[in-house]
Formats: C-alpha cells, sequence, structure tokens
C-alpha cells in the first residue's frame, strides 16, 4: 500500500500551499504535489469597478508585496485611460518600489529562510525559527527588526500607507515630495544600504560556503527563466522589456503587451493556482526528466536574464556571482543569493532616487479623463514578473482583468523542485523532519 | 510565564502579519511572553503531524487565538471550528476577519461565475474544469467573517490593523484582562483638515484628479475631501488606523478613504451613512459610480453584499 505524507501547512512562506509526498511499498518516492489551496477571484469582482479605484483594490492581493500590485496595478490603469505620467510621478513611484524591495527582501532572508541555514536544517522545529534567531544572535535580530521598521516608517511617513499602499493612482501619484521629506528619508536610506552590505558579506562569509554541498544538490532542476531588462539589459524592477531564457541559456525579448504570445496558463486538478508556461516551448510537461514549458521567475530569474546589474555595488557581487555560478545559474539555492545582490540594487537605487533633482518636482500627476481601453501593466514583483491586464467600457469602468502573478510563474518549477528534493532525500521509506524540512526548503527558496 | 497563542492566516493576504513583524523595536521584547504554538509565517508546526502523518487536522490547544483573514472555504471552517474548541480567547485580527474584507467583494457574484471566469474566461488560460480534487477545499457559499462561523472574543479591525492596537490588545491579554476593543469614534474624529460643513455641490467627483493643497504646507491647511466633492468614506469608518497618534493614513498620502477599519459600531449602516454624509455637506450622493460596491468595499461579508441581479445593459 501507498503511503502519503502530507506537509502542512508549509511554513515560512506567504500563502496556503501544502505538499502531498505519494511513496510506493518500498517507501520510493512515486510522486509529489505542491497543493496551491487558496483562491480569491479579484479577476471576477474588479469587473465593474472605476479603473482609478483598481490600484487600492488589487494591492489586496499580497500583504507582503502590496506595492508591486499596487504599481503594475497603475501602469495597468494608465495604459486603460491613454495617460503618461510625468517623471517625477515615475520617480517616486520607483523610489517607493525600491524601499519596499529592502523591506521585503530582508525580511525573506532574515525570518523565513535564515533558520534553516543559521539554526540548520535539521533543528527541531521549536528552535529552527526566528526566535530561535532571536537566541542564537540577538543583535543581528535587534538590527533586523530595526531595518524592517526603518522601512516602513519611510513608506509610512510619506505615503500614508506601508501596506496596501493609495499613493499611486492613473497618471502619477498624489502628492510630491517636498525637500524636508526628502531630507529626512536620507539618513534611513543610508542606514539601509548599510545593513544591505553587512547581509550580503554576512551570508557570504557564513551561510553560502557552509552549505555548498546543499545548494548543489536540493531542489535542483534545469529550466527556463523570466524577467525584466532595461533597454541596455541591465536588471530592472519596474519598467523594460521582458526576457524569456531557455535552459540553454539562449533568449527572446518582447514587451510587456505582448505577454499572450508568450505565456500561457494551465489548470491541474489538484491546485488552485495555475500554471503558465513558455508557449513557445511547447504543452506543458511537468515531468522531472524532460520538462517542457516550465521557467522560473523571482531574484535568481531576473539575475539570469539580465546583462548586469544598474547599480555600481551589486554589478560587483553580480560579477563575483556569474563568475562562479555561470549563466544561467540553475541551482535552486542559489535565489537567497541572488536576492541579497537585488538587496544590494535596491538600497543603492533609493539612495540614487533620494539624490536626483527630479524627485522634489512639482509635476506629479497627468490630466486623466475616464475613457475605453486597455492597459497592461508589469513590474519585477520581488517574487516575480507581475503582469495586469485591465479593459474598460467608456466610463472607465473595468470589464476584463487578467492577473499574472510571480508566484504564479514558479508554480511548475516549485514542483519539480519539490519533486527533485523528495526523490533525492527519501530513499526506502527512511525520512524524518529534517528531510522533510529539506523538501519545503526547495520551495521556500522561492519566496512564495 | 509565556502565554500560549496560535496564530495562521485564512482567507489573508498576509498583510495583517506584515503588521505584527511591524510593531517594531518593542517586537523582541514581546516575543519573550508568547508562546506560539502555531504561527504558519515564522515557525514550522505542523497541522497533520510533524511527519505529515495523521489524516485528520491536529489543531493543539492555546490560551489566544489570532486569526487573519475571513472564511473561503471548507478547511478554513474547519480550521476555524477545531481552533476555537482549542482555545480559550478568540482574536479576529484586521477586517478580513471581522468583515469579510476586500476578498468579500467576491460575494457579489455566485461561485460558479468566479471559477467561470478563474479557469475559462481568462485570456490567458486554457479553458479548463474547475480544480475539484479533494486536495483542493471546496469554496463555501459566501466569503465570511469569522463571527458567522463561531463566537469570536476581540476583534482588531483594520487593513491591515495598526500595530499600536495588536500590542495594546496582546498587552491587555497579558495583564489578564479578557476584553479589549476599539473606541467608537469616526476617522474625520482624528483627521486635521479644514472643515466648513459645505461643498461647491452637484455631483461626486471621480478620483480621477488630486486635490488641491500646498504641499509645504501640513494637512491641517487642506480642505476636507468631501467638502470638495470627493467621496471619503472616514464619516461612517471606525478610527484607529494612525494607531495612538497621527494623520488618518489615506488623508497622510492627500488620498481620501475608503473605510478599511469598517463600520464605527455593530449594526451601523454605513451605506446610509454616506449618503446622508454627502448629502450633508450638499452633494448629489445619488450620482456615485458604483456605490454599492465602493460603500461596502471592506464590509462584505454578513450579507452587506449580495449576488446583484444581471446588470442592465446600457
Ligand atoms: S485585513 Fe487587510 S491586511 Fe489583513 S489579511 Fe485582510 S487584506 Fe490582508
Ligand atoms: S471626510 Fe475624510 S477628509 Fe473629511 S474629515 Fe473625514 S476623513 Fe477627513
Ligand atoms: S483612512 Fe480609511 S481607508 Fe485609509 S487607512 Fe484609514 S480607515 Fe483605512
Amino acid at each position: 500500500m501507498s503511503t502519503v505524507i502530507n506537509l502542512q501547512p508549509i511554513t515560512r512562506i506567504e500563502g496556503h500551499t501544502k505538499v502531498a509526498i505519494t511513496l510506493d511499498d518500498a517507501g520510493n518516492v512515486i510522486d509529489t504535489k505542491v497543493h496551491g489551496q487558496n483562491l480569491r477571484g479579484f479577476e471576477k469582482f474588479c469587473e465593474g469597478r472605476p479603473v482609478e479605484e483598481m490600484p487600492r483594490i488589487v494591492c489586496h492581493i499580497c500583504g507582503i508585496c502590496p506595492w508591486a500590485h499596487h504599481l503594475a496595478s497603475s501602469k495597468a490603469t494608465d495604459g486603460c485611460f491613454g495617460v503618461t505620467p510625468p517623471p517625477t510621478a515615475v520617480k517616486l513611484r520607483r523610489l517607493m518600489q525600491s524601499i519596499a524591495y529592502v523591506s521585503d527582501k530582508i525580511l525573506h532572508f532574515y525570518f523565513l529562510a535564515a533558520p534553516d541555514f543559521v539554526i540548520g536544517p535539521d533543528a527541531d522545529y521549536s528552535v529552527r525559527n526566528v526566535v530561535g534567531i532571536i537566541k542564537a544572535a540577538p543583535d543581528i535580530a535587534k538590527q533586523v527588526v530595526h531595518m524592517r521598521h526603518l522601512g516602513a516608517q519611510m513608506l509610512e511617513g510619506f505615503a500614508g500607507r506601508a501596506i496596501h499602499p493609495t499613493f499611486s493612482v492613473p497618471g502619477g501619484v498624489s502628492k510630491p515630495m517636498i525637500e524636508t521629506e526628502r531630507q529626512k528619508m536620507l539618513g534611513p536610506a543610508q542606514e539601509l544600504l548599510e545593513f544591505s552590505k553587512f547581509s550580503m558579506k554576512f551570508a557570504k562569509e557564513n551561510v553560502f560556503p557552509k552549505y555548498m554541498d546543499t545548494i548543489k544538490s536540493l531542489g535542483v532542476i534545469e529550466v527556463g527563466y523570466l524577467g525584466t531588462v532595461r533597454e541596455d539589459g541591465a536588471l530592472e524592477f519596474y519598467d523594460g522589456k521582458l526576457r524569456m531564457m531557455k535552459s540553454d541559456g539562449s533568449y527572446e525579448d518582447f514587451s510587456y503587451d505582448r505577454y499572450l504570445d508568450y505565456i500561457g496558463e494551465s489548470v491541474l486538478p489538484w491546485s488552485y493556482q495555475k500554471f503558465p508556461y513558455a508557449k513557445k516551448w511547447g504543452k506543458l510537461n511537468l515531468s522531472l526528466e524532460n520538462p517542457v514549458g516550465v521557467y522560473r521567475t523571482n531574484c535568481l530569474a531576473r539575475i539570469n536574464v539580465a546583462d548586469k546589474m544598474a547599480t555600481p555595488l551589486a554589478q560587483a557581487e553580480f560579477e563575483e556571482f556569474r563568475a562562479a555560478f555561470g549563466r544561467p545559474a540553475h541551482y535552486t539555492l542559489l535565489y537567497h543569493y541572488a536576492r541579497l545582490i537585488e538587496l544590494l540594487q535596491a538600497a543603492e537605487t533609493v539612495v540614487q532616487l533620494l539624490n536626483d533633482p527630479e524627485i522634489t518636482g512639482a509635476n506629479i500627476r497627468a490630466q486623466v479623463t475616464a475613457k475605453a481601453g486597455r492597459g497592461v501593466g508589469c513590474v519585477e514583483a520581488p517574487r516575480g514578473t507581475l503582469i495586469h491586464d485591465y479593459e474598460c467600457d467608456n466610463e472607465g469602468l473595468i470589464t476584463k482583468v487578467n492577473l499574472i502573478v510571480g508566484t504564479t510563474h514558479n508554480n511548475a518549477a516549485m514542483n519539480l523542485s519539490v519533486n527533485q528534493t523528495a526523490k533525492t532525500f527519501i530513499k526506502e521509506g527512511k525520512y524524518d523532519q529534517g528531510i522533510l524540512n529539506r523538501v519545503e526548503m526547495a520551495i521556500r527558496a522561492y519566496d512564495p | 510565564m509565556a502565554v500560549n497563542v496560535f496564530e495562521d492566516w485564512l482567507n489573508a493576504c498576509s498583510g495583517c502579519e506584515i503588521s505584527i513583524l511591524n510593531i517594531g523595536d518593542p517586537l523582541v521584547d514581546l516575543l519573550n511572553h508568547l508562546n506560539f504554538v502555531h504561527i504558519t509565517p515564522l515557525i514550522d508546526h505542523k497541522l497533520f503531524g510533524q511527519l505529515g502523518e495523521k489524516t485528520e487536522m491536529d489543531v493543539p490547544e492555546s490560551v489566544v487565538s489570532i486569526l487573519s483573514g475571513g472564511v473561503r472555504n471548507d478547511e478554513q471552517k474547519h480550521e476555524l471550528q477545531e481552533i476555537r474548541k482549542k482555545t480559550k480567547i478568540l482574536i479576529a485580527l484586521g477586517t478580513c476577519a471581522c468583515h469579510g474584507g476586500i476578498p468579500a467583494q467576491a460575494n457579489m457574484f455566485k461561485n460558479e461565475e468566479v471559477f467561470e471566469k478563474v479557469f475559462r474566461q481568462s485570456p490567458s488560460t486554457e479553458p479548463s474544469p474547475d480544480p475539484v480534487d479533494p486536495s483542493v477545499p471546496k469554496w463555501t457559499p459566501t466569503c465570511a467573517a469569522l463571527d458567522e462561523v463561531v463566537k469570536v472574543d476581540i476583534s482588531i479591525p483594520g487593513c491591515p490593523p495598526h500595530p499600536d492596537w495588536i500590542v495594546e490588545a496582546i498587552t491587555a491579554l497579558l495583564e489578564g484582562k479578557t476584553a479589549w476593543s476599539l473606541p467608537e469614534r469616526s476617522v474625520c474624529d482624528t483627521c486635521p483638515v479644514i472643515r466648513e460643513k459645505k461643498s461647491g455641490g452637484g455631483p461626486v467627483k471621480r478620483w480621477l484628479q488630486n486635490m488641491e493643497f500646498n504641499p509645504e504646507e501640513g494637512i491641517d491647511k487642506m480642505r476636507c475631501f468631501n467638502e470638495v466633492g470627493y467621496l471619503c468614506q472616514g464619516p461612517v469608518t471606525l478610527a484607529g488606523c494612525s494607531g495612538k497618534a497621527g494623520v488618518p493614513r489615506c488623508v497622510q498620502a492627500r488620498t481620501p478613504c475608503r473605510g478599511c477599519f469598517g463600520p464605527i459600531r455593530k449594526g451601523a449602516q454605513p451605506m446610509v451613512d454616506m449618503m446622508g454624509a454627502l448629502s450633508s455637506v450638499g452633494l448629489d450622493a445619488k450620482s456615485m459610480l458604483d456605490r454599492r460596491a465602493m460603500l461596502n468595499r471592506y464590509i462584505g461579508a454578513h450579507g452587506m453584499l449580495k449576488v446583484l441581479p444581471a446588470r442592465p445593459t446600457k
């Protein structure tokens, strides 16, 4: 008789997921499934809403990356009404996105991922967590809590809401930044940058070298990648072109509004979460030996598709990373490494934008009139490429919404990584909590 | 001694949990007084055994349970009922848990319509049957607030709730109190804008233009949103979003309130009251676009939002 291991809930991630691992009589893995448990139906209940309300409705899709949804949505509403936000508005949107990125990456690295590396994958679950980190490294823990708070205060102090913002609107933003507000942010921005540098150094000295064997074996799959790059090929979070890369490193670039030519979504009966796949590579196939159509998003994907980073410190780390792991780098746990390189770029961008004279400009919103249209808004969310596609009628009421969110792109890949990990570590019925935690580590790398 | 706490998200977005983490520096100290027997975002405790060996959900005993999100499917409903059996004080954290929140906008549609849209009418999706595997929990008839399913002892509304209130409520419990609630005041009571109890009249304006204000001046020099003709739900919304001090969060961004803290008191009629508030400053309240969804944006549970009759064709 086969046995099913039901890991529920998957912990230290955002979202509602469980993993079922089926073993045969001999205790070897015959099947694994990552079940997406929750569905809310935003695509339906946004129909009928005024377009300008969308950025403050859809941010509620995710409380960890509300700024990503808020901004992708704003860009889609710009498109619906056919307006271009003034340069200062775009810079303010970018600034808010970058601050949110810094907070998010600190959260993920220290609160969600670090327990597996700092406390250890085999440690008892009662200590393998942030409380354990507070006991093991109280100074770092205090710093982390402080840095997270700093980021939230910067966002709230200026834009009112750090979670579920209202600041970005069709055609721009709701308020300009005045000089005193800019000055108030400079100190905290520098603090965040210093902490980002520390985090990179800390991980390179204490985490990655120690776990090199695990990195080379856990969750490893060879699939494609999707991410946004600037015209010059630099890694970009807010606006650019999409780049879809095959596992051999060859790639194709396309503009956001052509996403339907490149991305399809399959539905499988055992998950509410859809399975996006690269349409041009064939029909989705989730076989571990021969996957078809599977690509990944999020930081490792962005680092793989980019030719370079957009800021100097991040660029130096990027060069070291690429020299060590090549392009594309396939090891799943390298997501954690890539995440810290991006943390640096985000923190550097915050400082840069605050020092940009245009950031305090007065022209922050274009003239907007409701009219029929379609807009595809796309940004890189911390968890991957985020696509919001809206259509509206001539009153400016939403008639159609299509959403593909960061984590969903990774659904197929997460299933493969879990399968690979379970098959690698569970043999002849032998497994323990440490091994099952490794299965979850394969998911956590994607930071779903 | 530390108190055993069970925390989980049901039909939630995780913003409520981030708000817990945003407590900031006092968090480290607070964590010393709380012993989490379960908290999905932070600790690897499992509900089906640490080795995934159980076939029935096994919810641990706790003194306090903190739950974010409403109830959207059978499994969440079952978990909530199990938690109720195993806990003394159940806290509904956030507006989703208290009033359904944004996901309860789905209550305007039939479940079949939502599934039809998501799995068969999306341009990127291969039209497919609904996922019906037993491992995928079935939707409940509506997106419900927690108190539609079990007794709730303490409500901390807000989307997300302000960390000040989370700390205050938990501290009260640690001190042995068993009740806590926000004072019944409106967002307007905490809003510093200039009010003259009149507007220029006319229809309710859409949020297509920004407010006029001098950015160098404080919020107290800006006119009230309602009085310049925009919808602001401050008059019918429970105060507290800025914590113990400060300007309502949306107003801080020079944007109007949309009611994320829910109604000021139980049994209030925010929709009727808001229409009244707009009329009282001389606006044509009936001209507001998408009125029902707008005025019930965060509070669609408790039957506030129901399936609409087919919209008349324009
Ligand atoms: S109340 Fe708001 S922050 Fe909390 S779960 Fe619901 S949507 Fe997220
Ligand atoms: S209606 Fe809005 S702007 Fe006016 S006082 Fe109330 S909260 Fe403030
Ligand atoms: S102003 Fe209104 S919508 Fe905005 S945070 Fe406060 S209660 Fe929520």
